[in-house]
């Protein structure tokens, strides 16, 4: 710690090199003193900012449960530490950091998952964090932001980041997959289309694949609507239970376990409000995924676009056969 | 780097009536007496010696802070912040009752308590966030944190050390209350600490080592300590249930719910008139 810089020194970070997030981070930190960046030896997204943000840059290493515990101590100091490392040993080797230390206190520690869900691609099942918006989502205070790419991330992100509650952040570089909304407030989904036969409700990666199948559904006659929901945690309820309400089938669509994610969401919304839809989950149920690259992901997992549509037509088939679905007592 | 012999013994008083909370709340639910009295001498030379504490009941913005990561020995915080004003005496006998937080692990809702504890092996990095600020700050506080030495077990104190060490967190000192238990257990009986000298060096942490019960050698160590940049860790060797011979050191004396009779008989014993006599079960977690 030999260059001890005075609170009020802003260093001035430009780089012609920087990737959009890390120009969004420079900005928030020339804006507000606040700010820390942190990573646990994941230097991916930020690589960057290492060297031109002096002590406001901090690598601890390999050390989840250290950097959470850290970044607790900072911000009960008035810091916003903006911590990073991949989803699965964020959110579940410091796990009890973030619960004890971050989401006890209510401190605005901002925890930003990188290669969750299928981003994780051929890593293997350690590196799958498929139950990440479950077990982040079930701590007090902390939110959950999962933008289907990076312009949706970037569209977010300051309203996330200025928030003074705690919040996950599902990290992604993806190209965009749709033009978003630029209205953004946090528990607010934004949604394409008329509510019709179908309404994919999803977030993350997988929207692009939902508008992919979207496109076959509306060559066969069916109408869909899309809802990106954008954050799970505070979740769009009255845009859910409307889509849920007007839709013939939802679809709910996502890259994670479907224990405890938008399906178990849905489903504790509509009981909660005595409504009744016709739900399809398409999630990961009780098992990893295929580790593999991305479109062979997609496709060995039936989550590409076509397989999407197909699904969605082998279901609605089903659905329309009275007997599939009448309850027998024997 | 001596205290006068008129503040060895206002220590010593002030030790004493710390220790005399620490027994009142050992009954209605209990406490973990043990390892309460045994911290007992480090906390009131620090909180009386070292640091500012007027600075930490009024949160002046450049005080020292001290983290109580063995959140189990909390009767012996709060006995001491009764009788240095913190929160009032009588607030104690809310011990264990709902419409207080005077519960068996520290919180913010306690003047004096800077970030809550209870699970082991958190605040070490929770200080070396708040020490990492007080150098962006150009501040010269230091932050100190009280571990136990069963705590010492859990990996992410020595992730923490690395971490320290590394990233040179000058301004953080640890304490451990080395009272050789932990629950039911002797250390090194089950997870052998020693060499402990040397496992901190190891990780990059200069060491210092002194009685946890004579106050003026405590005081001559952290004051030995303070005079070179951290972080470091002065091991304070203790005794477990100090100051009552009928609980010290014995592994069944860990948790204790006493009777009010019982209290009363160890009160005497703490002031040496008489033995206690004790009924109550102990508590047994192995």
């Amino acid at each position: 710690m030999a260059n001890i810089l005075p609170l009020f020194t802003v260093p001035h970070c430009t780089c012609a090199n920087m990737n959009p997030y890390e120009t969004l981070l420079s900005q928030l930190l020339n804006n507000d003193d606040r700010t820390i960046i942190m990573t646990a030896e994941n230097r991916a997204a930020i690589r960057h900012l290492s060297t031109t943000i002096g002590q406001r840059f901090i690598d601890v290493g390999i050390c989840e449960q250290s950097m959470i515990g850290m970044a607790a101590g900072l911000a009960l100091r008035g810091r916003i530490p903006i911590v990073h490392a991949l989803s699965a040993f964020l959110c579940m080797r410091a796990f009890e950091f973030i619960r004890t230390d971050v989401g006890i206190a209510n401190l605005p520690v901002k925890l930003v998952g990188g290669v969750a869900g299928i981003l994780s691609e051929a890593n293997g099942p350690t590196h799958q964090a498929l139950e990440d918006v479950s077990i982040m989502s079930g701590i007090p205070h902390v939110g959950v932001f999962c933008p289907a790419d990076e312009e949706d991330m970037l569209i977010g992100l300051p309203s996330i980041l200025s928030s003074p509650q705690p919040f996950y952040i599902r990290y992604t570089n993806a190209p965009r997959s749709i033009k978003h909304s630029r209205e953004f407030s946090i528990g607010q989904a934004e949604t394409f289309g008329e509510h019709g036969d179908v309404s994919i409700i999803t977030y993350g990666p997988l929207l692009r694949q939902a508008f992919l199948a979207a496109e076959l559904l509306n060559a066969r006659g069916l109408s869909v609507s899309i809802v990106n929901v954008r954050c799970l945690k505070p979740i769009d309820e009255e845009t859910l239970l409307i889509a849920a309400q007007r839709a013939t089938v939802v679809v709910t669509l996502e890259d994670h376990f479907q224990r405890g994610g938008l399906y178990s969401i849905l489903c504790e919304l509509l009981v909660r409000h005595g409504a009744q839809a016709t739900v399809l989950p398409i999630a990961f149920d009780e098992r990893w995924f295929q580790p593999a690259m991305m479109d062979d992901v997609l496709k060995h997992e039936k989550m590409d676009g076509f397989a999407i549509a197909q699904r969605i037509e082998d279901f609605i088939e089903t659905y329309r056969q009275p007997e599939s679905w009448q309850i027998h007592y024997s | 780097m001596h205290l006068s012999p008129s503040e060895i013994r206002h220590t010593r008083d002030l030790a004493l009536r710390v220790r005399e909370h620490i027994i009142r709340m050992s009954t209605n639910g209990g406490c973990f007496i043990g390892a309460s009295l045994s911290c007992v001498e480090i906390l009131c030379v620090l909180y009386q010696h070292i640091v500012d504490s007027e600075a930490i009941r009024t949160k002046r913005e450049d005080r020292d802070v001290v983290l109580l990561s063995k959140g189990h020995d909390v009767p012996a915080l709060y006995g001491l912040f009764a009788e240095l004003g913190f929160l009032d005496a009588s607030r104690l006998q809310n011990h264990l009752k709902a419409n207080d937080n005077i519960y068996w692990h520290p919180n913010r809702a306690i003047p004096g308590v800077e970030f809550h504890s209870g699970s082991l092996g958190h605040l070490i990095s929770v200080g070396m966030g708040i020490a990492y600020d007080m150098q962006m700050r150009e501040q010269h506080s230091r932050v100190f944190v009280i571990l136990g030495d069963g705590e010492l077990n859990e990996g992410s104190i020595w992730e923490a050390c690395l971490v320290a060490a590394s990233r040179g967190i000058r301004n953080l000192y640890l304490v451990v209350d080395r009272n050789h238990f932990q629950a039911n257990i002797q250390t090194e009986e089950l997870n052998p600490l020693e060499p402990l000298d040397a496992k901190f060096k190891a990780f990059g942490l200069k060491t210092f080592a002194c009685s946890g019960h004579d106050v003026d050698k405590l005081y001559t160590e952290f004051r030995r300590m303070l005079q070179s940049p951290g972080p470091s860790v002065l091991v304070a060797d203790t005794t477990r249930g100090k100051g009552l011979p009928s609980i010290e050191a014995r592994a069944d004396r860990w948790f204790c719910n006493f009777s009010t009779d019982e209290v009363d008989d160890l009160l005497l014993e703490l002031h040496g008139q008489h033995s206690a006599s004790l009924h109550s079960p102990a508590l047994h977690v192995r």
